[in-house]
């Protein structure tokens, strides 16, 4: 593939990104050296994260969220917004059928919008690896908000909160609204919960169901003060204020009812991240983070060109035969790679 | 970055106005079978939609289904914007009942593959691979 100019891609001519985009997703060595060309362009977008059950209307969400961001928000120009939404590959064939498309209809011919399906791989870099790369790309070329769909499955979806600066949680009256069922976790990544499908029978007891439980995690200011007048004599039990509460919101997304509520509180949490130094914070570990998973993989190629396949296949057939421990076989892996 | 990836990505996309996209489907899941990503699009895309999607998506092929009979106006539609958007080298793949007069013509647009009811997926999936080779 020839060379993209990184120029072109902070441009934002959308051949440049899109082939940007290929690259890094491929993992590509050109995708490698555009990536530092373009960093010292990115820092600028806002990330939203967007995940939830599948059918819980993630993809129609997206295309109302991001139309009313280009249709409705008043005074300057609207924001461009690119979209990245990732679905997984499957294990058996290593292909994927991408169809979040099919709902993002309404952003068809907006020269402001661009959308990018992408399939997890399971490649090296992890899902967070290649989404941040997706992500710089879009930063670069100068998309002011990115707005990442991942299905809620466990490390991917606490991957993308942790790649994020706002995430919203996405669920759908119907699907299980217990507190029991509705999955553990979903608080501590949650910035925002919206209850989708409002439209449909039994979404007020999902609202109920949620705000109770959001209750429980984070007490209101005035629950604390009865056990002392100062804020600070809150009991320690109590998780550290963080400041900011996830509200729960209700949207249809298949008619854009709730979503200047939803842009409204997206705004809110953008503020709040900004006033209360969290925007710098979340960066910090953002990159982290990246550099992290970057190291790692990293070092396990690495490792992996230097280890020779007998001496790793020896090795796993002494753990299967149990004459070493899998402790001791990491140690002897380790020796025989000679890092 | 030692793992370089590639993948053949594909868009499948259902243009003209009539009612129903099975076809589009059979084929899609083949080809995601086959280990293609394949970014669908449903139903009554425009020839703007599809190149538009075809950029975004930065797919090496664009398979199309017509079965409205419109292909004669359709086809050399997306063939135009493709090229405008500098997508040319994207291979176009139709499916449809196209009359075999029709062929010589869409041939020298460059349309790489035409399929009519009842192809095996097979066939197309080892056009596509042969095609992206
Ligand atoms: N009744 C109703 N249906 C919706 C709403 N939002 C999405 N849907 C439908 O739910 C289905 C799944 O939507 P999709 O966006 O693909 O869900 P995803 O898997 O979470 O991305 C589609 O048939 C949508 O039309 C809504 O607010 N109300
Ligand atoms: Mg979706």
């Amino acid at each position: 593939m020839p060379v993209t100019n990184p120029q072109a891609v902070i441009r934002g001519e959308r051949l440049a990104v899109t082939r940007a985009l290929t690259q890094v997703e491929n993992n590509s060595r050109e995708g490698y050296k555009l990536l530092e060309e373009l960093f010292p362009h990115t820092g600028r977008a806002h990330l939203i994260g967007v995940t939830g059950a599948p059918g819980t209307g993630k993809s129609t969400l997206v295309n109302q969220l991001a139309y009313a961001y280009r249709h409705s928000v008043e005074g300057n120009s609207p924001p461009r917004i690119a979209v990245v939404a990732v679905d997984p590959t499957s294990p058996f064939s290593g292909g994927a059928l991408l169809g979040d498309r099919v709902r993002m209809v309404d952003l068809a011919g907006d020269p402001g919008v661009f959308v990018r399906s992408m399939a997890s791989r399971g490649s090296l870099g992890g899902l967070a690896g290649t989404t941040a790369g997706l992500v710089q790309v879009f930063d670069a070329a100068g998309f002011e908000i990115i707005i990442i769909e991942t299905v809620g499955a466990g490390q991917a979806e606490v991957d993308i909160a942790s790649l994020a600066h706002t995430t919203i949680v996405v669920e759908a009256p119907g699907l299980g609204d217990d507190i029991q069922t509705i999955k553990a976790g979903i608080l501590e990544i949650a910035d925002i919960l919206v209850v989708n499908k409002s439209d449909k029978p039994g979404a007020d007891h999902t609202l109920r169901a949620l705000r109770n439980m959001l209750a429980l995690a984070h007490p209101l200011p005035e629950d604390v003060q009865h056990h002392g007048t100062l804020s600070t004599a809150a009991p320690a039990d109590i998780e550290p204020e963080t400041g900011w509460t996830p509200p729960v919101l209700a949207t249809t997304a298949t008619t854009g009812e709730g979503f200047q509520e939803l842009i409204a509180a997206i705004e809110e949490h953008r503020d709040y991240l900004k006033s209360a130094g969290e925007w710098q914070i979340r960066e910090e570990k953002r990159l982290k983070n990246e550099l992290e998973v970057l190291l790692r993989d990293a070092l396990r190629a690495h490792w992996e060109e230097k280890i020779a396949p007998e001496t790793y296949q020896e090795t796993l057939g002494k753990v299967i035969r149990r004459q070493i421990t899998p402790w001791r076989a990491v140690d002897i892996l380790l020796e025989g790679a000679r890092l | 970055m030692v793992n370089p990836q590639k993948k053949i990505r594909v868009l499948i996309a259902k243009a003209g106005l009539d009612g129903h996209d099975r076809g589009a489907k059979v084929v899609a899941r083949a080809l995601r079978d086959a280990g293609m990503e394949v970014i669908y699009t449903g139903l009554r895309q425009t020839p703007e939609m599809i190149a538009e999607a075809a950029l975004q998506e930065d797919v090496q092929v664009v398979g199309l289904s017509i079965l409205s009979g419109a292909h004669m106006t359709l086809v050399p539609k997306v063939v135009d914007l493709l090229q405008n958007a500098g997508m040319e080298n994207v291979k176009l793949f139709l499916g449809g009942i196209i009359p075999d007069e029709d062929k010589p013509e869409l041939e020298k647009l460059g349309v790489t593959g035409i399929y009519g009811p009842g192809t095996s997926t097979q066939n197309i999936i080892e056009d596509i691979q042969k095609a992206c080779q």
